[in-house]
């Protein structure tokens, strides 16, 4: 009775003997994350910029010609060698330090970074966000769900003292939000070494930074973290200067 | 006797760990369901404001909860399946020991902001690191147990094991690679479009591997043996089985539709959604139908509610769940409490339905005794039928009128609501998914307590008949 096979022979081996139901297993199950994933690290129509190359900033340029990012002051505008529009860039030291802070407290649980093309999307939060966008972001914060709006684009929509505000109490600005308040955000500071530490580290991962880049974290050092976070906010979706008509997606 | 042949006494723990897990995971789940309907619950204190609490709620009852729940059933069955003892009966108690103490880690660092931020993935690398040592530990105790079986042919239990076994391996590893730049900080070696996909190949699996698989190998040892009755097809086991290992996996995509991801992944993604209706169902009718000729036993047996309440929920669910990953649906249900909805009709429902079943017929087995409140158990069965019910709704109503609201026209051509709006119109549902979880842990804290009291029968009858023995 034993020796009887109740259904085919394959299934009848995998059933007497584990390890080989074992690497059955091991390569069925790789399949389909192999399929969805790997193409997407090489396929060109997955970054806009290989069509679009103007989306990113001086990406294209060796890192040993590039001028380095200054220390965005969250008064944008000073010193900066950069302006909006004229492409994705890595994040300055200061807003990094921001992006640590929003990462920490959650708030991708809440918020999406990801504009779907939608025109009520369109009009409530601006065009359509694309993946060349988020090429520096570690990790990712696309989100979702939405229990606040959209943040993808919300980078000079309102005043630096507005979000303060709004950090520090967000019913005083908005009495139907249900967001915490967030006042230990004017209380800590950011560590430059450890900011120095987190670029070095995001070097690591693919982010071009050059030295002064990375120099630039100790002057970060002290900085209120909801300054840090609101120079983050402030730079979200005005990197790309995005035009009305051109399909950068198919 | 018994007691020389299977090793049970790790699966004790682990089943009252599980118990355990359940009430405290339910109850910060109601806590920041409450934060969300009533924000002063923050109470400006950072440790437990709703963005750092949710990972915690959602690790305790994934990772807490449903770990425990898959250790004890999962090294329970194994033996009694292969009428063999655990391959390593020390290395189980590694197991637990090593899950509890990074379930203590992860209580710790949660709160404190210390995350990676991938949904369901949040622990800090060297956290990641434990959990790859304990999950190999289990694995590879769990296969070496079924290779040693006397018997000769592999239930169909272990089979369900085994793929989550290695899904799981595969996820964890692959979407927690990150560079550490301290203790307690990395940064994911992936980004943008690359780090979305791979985060939901993992957040959708650990639902499909994790909450799906693991527990259809609960639910195809302790349904039949709880009715007494054979599984109802073998045929329908074996294809449902390798339909659902093979299909799963390519799921996560959906989850990002309408994104910058490209539209070949997910369309890929939601087209084997809507196939996966059938492996799903399939093996909700072979849990259901194995009843089939003894449906009279629900009448009486509170344990076999739980059982048969859980698949139809799985049913439901299951059905659901291709419906909105359909790109019409997609577009209202993304972004919304719609999702939240579903797969709190997936954790609560089924998860945690199929799990207190499993769990009930495990302690009467493990302390040879009958629970020490029948009565309770059936209050256990309509409070977490209720709260699920009450839950799953309050998402469905909020979540399709948020989308509606997002979308709204008015006869200008300017959206009728801005987005405070929508969510003023979310309290009084907010309000009314707390309460409906509240009910829910009601019924988890009952559990516990009908558990402790069986426990202490089960001890005080064997001093008693000892005393008798000696006597």
């Amino acid at each position: 009775m034993a020796d009887k096979i109740y259904s085919t022979k394959l299934q009848d081996t995998a059933e007497r003997n584990v390890f080989v139901m074992f690497v059955m297993l091991m390569i069925l199950l790789s399949v389909g994350g192999l399929v969805e994933i790997v193409p997407l690290f090489y396929l060109d129509d997955t970054m806009e910029h290989n069509k679009h190359p103007e989306i990113v900033w001086q990406g294209n340029v060796p890192l040993s010609q590039r001028k380095p990012i200054s220390v965005a002051n969250f008064k944008v505008g000073d010193s900066v060698t950069w302006n909006p529009g004229d492409g994705v860039r890595p994040y300055t030291a200061l807003e990094q330090a921001g992006r640590d802070v929003f990462v920490r407290e959650g708030c991708y649980l809440c918020h999406s970074q990801m504009i779907r093309p939608f025109r009520d999307e369109a009009e409530r939060y601006g065009h359509y966000s694309l993946a060349s966008e988020s090429m520096y972001d570690h990790p990712f914060q696309w989100g979702s769900k939405r229990t606040g709006p959209d943040l993808a684009r919300v980078g000079g929509k309102y005043s630096n003292e507005w979000h303060f505000q709004h950090l520090m109490g967000p019913r005083t600005v908005v009495p139907e939000s249900v967001m915490p308040n967030y006042p230990w955000l004017a209380e800590n500071t950011v560590d430059g070494k450890a900011l120095k530490k987190h670029l070095e580290g995001l070097r690591m991962v693919g982010v071009p930074y050059t030295d002064a880049d990375i120099a630039a974290a100790e002057k970060v050092d002290g900085v209120r973290e909801v300054d840090a976070l609101i120079a983050y906010l402030q730079v979200l979706g005005t990197m790309a200067d995005l035009k009305e008509g051109v399909d950068y997606r198919e | 006797m018994e007691e020389t042949k299977y090793n049970f006494d790790v699966v004790r723990w682990f089943a009252i760990m599980a118990v355990v897990y359940l009430v405290v995971g339910t109850l910060v789940g109601t806590y920041i369901a409450s934060e969300l309907a009533w924000p002063f619950l923050n109470f400006d204190i950072a440790e437990i404001t709703f963005g750092r609490l949710r990972p915690l709620h959602t690790n305790a009852v994934i990772f807490a909860f449903g770990g425990c729940t898959l250790f004890a059933t999962g090294f329970y069955s194994v033996q009694r399946t292969g009428s063999t003892s655990l391959w390593s009966p020390k290395m189980a108690w590694f197991t637990f020991w090593g899950w509890n103490l990074i379930i203590v880690a992860a209580v710790i660092t949660l709160p404190l902001g210390i995350t990676q931020s991938k949904e369901y993935a949040e622990l800090e690398w060297p956290i990641d690191l434990a959990i790859a040592v304990v999950w190999l530990s289990f694995g590879l105790n769990f296969i070496m147990t079924v290779a040693k079986r006397k018997t000769s042919h592999i239930y169909v239990s272990n089979w369900f094991f085994m793929g989550m076994f290695v899904m799981i391996t595969y996820l964890h590893v692959v979407n927690s690679l990150a560079i550490p730049v301290s203790l307690f900080k990395s940064y994911s070696v992936f980004s943008g479009v690359q780090d979305a996909m791979i985060q939901w190949w993992w957040g959708h699996n650990a639902v499909g591997f994790y909450l799906t698989a693991g527990f259809l190998g609960i639910m195809y040892y302790f349904v039949p043996k709880q009715a007494n009755r054979p599984v109802f097809s073998y045929r329908l086991s074996v294809l449902h089985f390798w339909a659902l290992m093979f299909g799963y996996v390519w799921l996560g995509a959906h989850h990002l539709q309408y994104t910058a991801l490209p539209d070949w992944t997910g369309s890929l993604g939601a087209a084997v959604s809507l196939a996966m209706i059938i492996p799903s169902w399939g093996g909700a009718i072979n849990g259901m139908m194995t009843l089939s000729g003894a449906w009279d036993k629900l009448r009486e047996d509170y344990i076999l509610r739980f059982m048969i309440m859980s698949l139809a929920f799985y049913a439901m669910s299951t059905f659901e769940g291709p419906v909105m990953s359909s790109k019409t649906v997609n577009a209202l249900s993304h972004y919304t409490d719609w999702t939240v909805g579903h797969v709190h009709s997936g954790a609560l429902g089924w998860v945690a339905m199929v799990s207190a079943g499993a769990l009930y017929h495990l302690v009467e087995k493990l302390w040879n005794t009958k629970m020490y409140s029948a009565k309770l158990v059936n209050v256990h069965f309509w409070t977490s039928t209720i709260g699920t019910v009450v839950y799953i709704t309050a998402m469905w109503v909020s979540g399709i009128m948020q989308g509606l609201m997002w979308r709204d026209y008015d006869e200008f051509g300017t959206l009728t609501y801005t987005f405070a709006e929508s969510v003023a119109a979310m309290h009084p549902y907010y309000a009314m998914r707390a309460i409906g979880g509240m009910i829910f842990w009601l019924g988890g804290a009952i559990m516990l307590f009908n558990v402790i009291m069986t426990i202490r029968q089960a001890s005080a009858q064997r001093s008693s008949s000892a005393a008798a023995a000696t006597a």
